[in-house]
């Protein structure tokens, strides 16, 4: 299968994608640029993390307008799959693919550290390899992560199992201590209703070999190769 | 020509960490008086135009699109003829 990679001015992730997918992974993967409109050769697109237009007035805000973001909008609709991790989770936010927004951090501060994300839906695409409960150790590296939206959308979230991952520790101990964003319910990434467009704050490429630390994060990545594949084939 | 001096807040029940960090620093200076802060952002927008009522809805429509994020933000404007 063919991941295509959003590249917007300010990203930096792109490379640490291509190399878990691709490199790790090695599945066929294209970076694309924000100015691109043809999405169709692709069977998943990842919006990576950075700071696409150096994140001006508000982190996302100007990359949802970019021509490839309105691409990545039929893609979605059509039901192709797309992942947001950390600015690409603010710009699904901010394009409105995704309910709510990520603020500034509670404590102002930028945290770059590993995190334990318990997994809270392993039925999704993106995490059917994963199981219910279980925690991936994946890194978090972001000064505006502080995912709010208002009461009602937070009930629907919770109710229809659309919070993916919660910021938890090692046990899976969900507690506001170990909250490193001010996250409401510890939230560290969602799902749409539909299950084709997935968002989280930390970061699985950076998480994709032992040598680095571990490779929990190729779990998000091996259930969107093993689900895309199925219906590929 | 016209200058838009539009205010964008967050809304009342949003959290905003930074006014409440801002409000603790004034107390350090002995502000007492401070009861709280609010931070938020402030745009001067020239316009290009002779028509008042274009312009104005001009300005409000992009509040609505990109200035203000609905979600936590509203949004105010002044329109002035320059």
């Amino acid at each position: 299968m063919k991941f295509g990679i959003v590249v917007f001015p300010g990203t930096w992730s792109e490379k640490d994608t291509h190399h878990a997918v691709n490199g790790v992974l090695g599945q066929d993967a294209e970076y694309i640029w924000h100015g691109d409109e043809a999405l169709d050769q692709y069977d998943a697109i990842v919006l990576p993390g950075g700071f696409s237009y150096g994140d001006f007035l508000r982190c996302g805000a100007i990359a949802r307008f970019s021509p490839v973001m309105e691409a990545v909008r039929n893609f979605a609709d059509k039901g192709g799959p797309v992942v947001g991790i950390c600015n690409g989770f603010q710009v699904l936010c901010e394009s409105g693919l995704l309910p709510g927004v990520l603020m500034r951090n509670d404590h102002l501060e930028f945290r770059c550290i590993w995190t334990d994300l318990k997994v809270e839906n392993d039925t999704t695409m993106f995490t059917s390899t994963a199981t219910k409960g279980q925690t991936l150790h994946i890194p978090m590296s972001h000064g505006e992560g502080n995912y709010q939206a208002d009461e009602a959308t937070i009930e629907k979230l919770e109710g229809n199992g659309q919070v993916v991952f919660r910021y938890a520790d090692a046990a899976g101990n969900v507690t506001p201590e170990i909250n490193p964003n001010g996250s409401i319910n510890n939230i560290a990434g969602i799902i749409n209703e539909r299950g084709n467009v997935m968002g989280m704050m930390p970061h699985p490429e950076k998480a994709s070999e032992k040598l680095i630390g571990g490779d929990d994060g190729n779990v998000i990545f091996k259930s969107m190769i093993e689900n895309i594949v199925a219906t590929l084939a | 020509m016209f200058l838009a001096k539009v205010h964008v807040s967050l809304k009342p029940t949003v959290n905003d960490p930074q006014g409440l960090t801002i409000a603790h620093a004034l107390g350090r200076l002995d502000f007492d008086s401070v009861d709280s802060v609010r931070a938020g952002k402030y745009f001067e927008v020239k316009i290009d135009s002779t028509d008042q009522s274009a312009a104005e809805a001009d300005v409000k429509s992009m509040c609505e699109k990109l200035l203000a994020n609905p979600v936590i933000e509203t949004f105010t404007y002044e329109l002035e003829s320059i």
